[in-house]
């Protein structure tokens, strides 16, 4: 069973959700990223992601833009990003880690190539924001062919057609973009996300992981209560970002906000009314 | 399926998928999968419509003053002393470029599809110019990202486009140039993708793009063709035009394609030259990836990244190239060369002193080209160069470098 799978299979016996934070390889430096890795997962993520630094990350908001910035300034390469892995892998067998990225690096390296060396890293997933299952055939061959689960975006605009093909080809758990623009927007409606999870639940077995706009422990209880997994990014990144300048605070500026939201998600669906009670102002 | 080669017809490309070969195709996030389905669809129908085509016919020549002129550059051919060379004049039309063809249809399509605001990216300003003056009349909201770098530069045309109503956003992220607007832009659609419809400039982005743009700047060799039976009563033997993004280069190539006795050379900006790290020459010194919704040659480094060009064209000043020139390249079917920044600005002087006529810095790439093509051809051959734009933007780039403040 891939660790993506067992991962989410252990955490529904427990009837938990998974935490699944981001974070841009490399930044602000390459010896910052496997001891952040680690502290993250001590704070509780299940599931990491690891972003691979792109120059051009159409689809990120400032923050992550920021990141990869920060990231390539040092040089930081797709090879990096799997030797960071490797490492990871040296005291942690156990915590799937997803790579998340644009496709140009992984063409340049080459489908074969990469999906090897992937594998012998330990990676388990590979999630690049440009590349639709549209163009993805070859991808998708190779990364089965070595147990690295290809996964897939599902947004607003997709259409139930979609939903249906796209979820047939996903493996691990497919992500559903919260909201139509980019990562760290703030307009995030719950109520939305809850319909269009329940319409893509219909089409797949598949875990359903959301993200994009998820900042604090309350917006990840409230999306844990209608998805089985919640990714945060930006929020991540920017405590990343305002310890660029002392690297060392920042394992416990990140865990710190993991733990906020482990705690909420894990304390279970927000009450109704509980704003009401909690403040004194109800009807 | 046969396992046969079968010669693809070269016309009728991109495939149902938007694909020329393996290049082409559509890179972009889920979000903008339906958008550009949507798209793909309005395209197809809108194409075939009698009233839109009698729509944008009409606008062609009321508005943007077509049919070009297909001009016969008597002077300059003699003292080159080859092949006669013909230029047709983009420069001509309103705005002062080809890129008012593309703008004109893509804002006919904003206008069926219901679409109020529209966006566009621009390096040079002339694609934001382009695209702001159609939004000005036909009311639209309009929005042009731009990097802070280039609007430094093009100081002229960021006014310009303030005057048509235009907003002007200087995108500060990444290199702050061309490709980082297109970023931008791309950012901006994805987030409003309800009510916003995107002009990109050239042949390139995700599938139908590069088609669609192709499409609306083909018109350019329609009517050099007619003008060139006409005025010499057989077909070219020669097409030379610059490649940025590669629009105007298509627009001219397209018609010709299945002539096979006519020869098609693309000329990239090639700085200081193709053989340093300060170029904008993809197909002459990059490899495929992906960039910007297409699979296309670009100018990266080994680990992916895209690496910053130079070209003293702002026009010519990008990663990227259409994906059909990447396919054009590949089959043979068209050459592609490049001509330094001091060879552009040799031609620039040349025909302005020679002909009288001014042109862009981006034109004058392939006028240097043919510059050394036309003598090693004999007098009867022929010749066509597109002019794509006139050159009174960049009186200040020239003046610069030649020390003179104006």
């Amino acid at each position: 069973m891939s660790r993506i799978k067992g991962c989410f299979e252990a955490l529904k016996a427990e009837n938990k959700k998974a935490l699944i934070p981001f974070v841009t390889a490399g930044d602000p430096s390459p010896e910052v990223t496997v001891p952040l890795m680690h502290a993250m997962v001590e704070a509780g993520a299940d599931l990491l992601e690891l972003g691979v630094p792109f120059s051009d990350p159409m689809a990120e908001g400032p923050t992550i833009q920021k990141a990869c910035e920060r990231a390539l300034a040092h040089g930081t390469s797709l090879r990096d990003v799997l030797a960071m892995v490797s490492e990871f892998r040296q005291t942690n067998t156990t915590t799937p880690v997803v790579l998340m990225g644009y496709m140009n690096p992984v063409e340049i390296m080459g489908y074969q190539p990469f999906a090897t060396a992937a594998a012998a890293a330990g990676v388990d997933g590979l999630l690049t924001v440009d590349m639709p299952p549209e163009e993805a055939g070859d991808l998708i061959v190779a990364l089965k062919a070595v147990e690295i689960d290809p996964i897939f975006l599902l947004a607003p605009t997709t259409v139930s057609e979609r939903i249906a093909k796209i979820c047939a080809e996903a493996g691990g758990f497919v992500y559903y973009v919260s909201l139509k623009g980019v990562t760290g927007a703030a307009n995030l409606d719950v109520a939305a996300v809850e319909a269009k999870v329940a319409q893509i639940r219909r089409h797949t077995e598949v875990p359903i992981g959301v993200g994009f706009g998820i900042r604090d422990a309350e917006t990840a209880q409230r999306v844990a209560a209608v998805a089985d997994a919640v990714v945060v990014g930006s929020a991540v990144v920017n405590r990343v970002a305002e310890n660029a300048e002392s690297p060392e605070k920042i394992n416990e500026a990140v865990a710190a906000l993991l733990r906020e939201m482990r705690a909420a998600m894990d304390a279970g669906p927000p009450q109704v009314g509980w704003f009401a009670r909690l403040f004194g102002a109800g009807n | 399926m046969s396992s046969e080669a079968v010669e693809p017809e070269l016309a009728a490309q991109p495939d149902a998928s938007g694909h020329f070969g393996v290049y082409g195709g559509r890179f972009v996030a889920e979000t903008l999968m339906e958008p550009l389905d949507e798209l793909t669809a309005a395209y197809e129908r809108l194409k075939n419509d009698a009233e839109f085509r009698a729509e944008l016919d009409k606008d062609l020549a009321d508005y943007v003053g077509r049919p070009s002129p297909l001009y016969y550059a008597e002077r300059w051919s003699r003292q080159l002393g080859g092949a006669k060379i013909y230029l047709k004049r983009e420069d001509l039309n309103h705005t002062g470029a080809h890129k008012v063809n593309n703008t004109i249809g893509q804002a006919l399509l904003a206008k069926h599809l219901g679409k109020r605001r529209i966006i566009a990216e621009t390096g040079a300003g002339q694609h934001g110019v382009a695209s702001a003056t159609v939004a000005a009349r036909l009311g639209l909201e309009c929005v042009v990202y731009m990097g802070a770098e280039d609007v430094k530069r093009q100081a002229l045309n960021v006014y310009r486009m303030k005057l048509l109503g235009a907003e002007v956003v200087a995108v500060e992220s990444g290199s702050k140039t061309l490709k980082d607007a297109l970023n931008e832009a791309m950012r901006d659609w994805v987030t409003n993708v309800d009510n916003t419809f995107y002009i990109i400039g050239t042949v390139a982005g995700p599938h139908p793009y590069p088609m669609l743009v192709r499409d609306f700047q083909a018109i350019i060799g329609r009517e050099a063709k007619q003008q060139m039976m006409q005025a010499e009563g057989r077909l070219p033997d020669a097409l030379v035009a610059c490649v940025g993004g590669g629009s105007n280069a298509i627009g001219l190539f397209h018609p010709f394609l299945e002539d096979k006795t006519v020869a098609m050379y693309g000329v990239e900006g090639g700085g200081d030259g193709v053989d340093t790290p300060r170029h904008a020459a993809p197909l002459c010194a990059g490899r495929p990836g992906v960039l910007h919704g297409n699979r296309t040659y670009l100018v990266e480094d080994d680990n992916g990244q895209i690496i910053e060009t130079h070209s003293v064209s702002a026009g010519l000043d990008y990663p990227g190239v259409g994906p059909e020139h990447a396919w054009l390249k590949d089959i043979g079917r068209a050459r592609y060369v490049a001509a330094t920044d001091d060879e552009a600005l040799t031609a620039f002087h040349d025909l302005t002193r020679i002909e009288g006529i001014m042109p862009a810095l981006e034109s004058s790439h392939a006028l240097a080209y043919a510059k050394k093509l036309a003598p090693t051809m004999g007098r009867d051959k022929l010749i066509i160069v597109n002019l794509s734009g006139r050159g009174d933007k960049d009186i200040h780039t020239v003046a610069g470098l030649e020390g003179i403040s104006v």
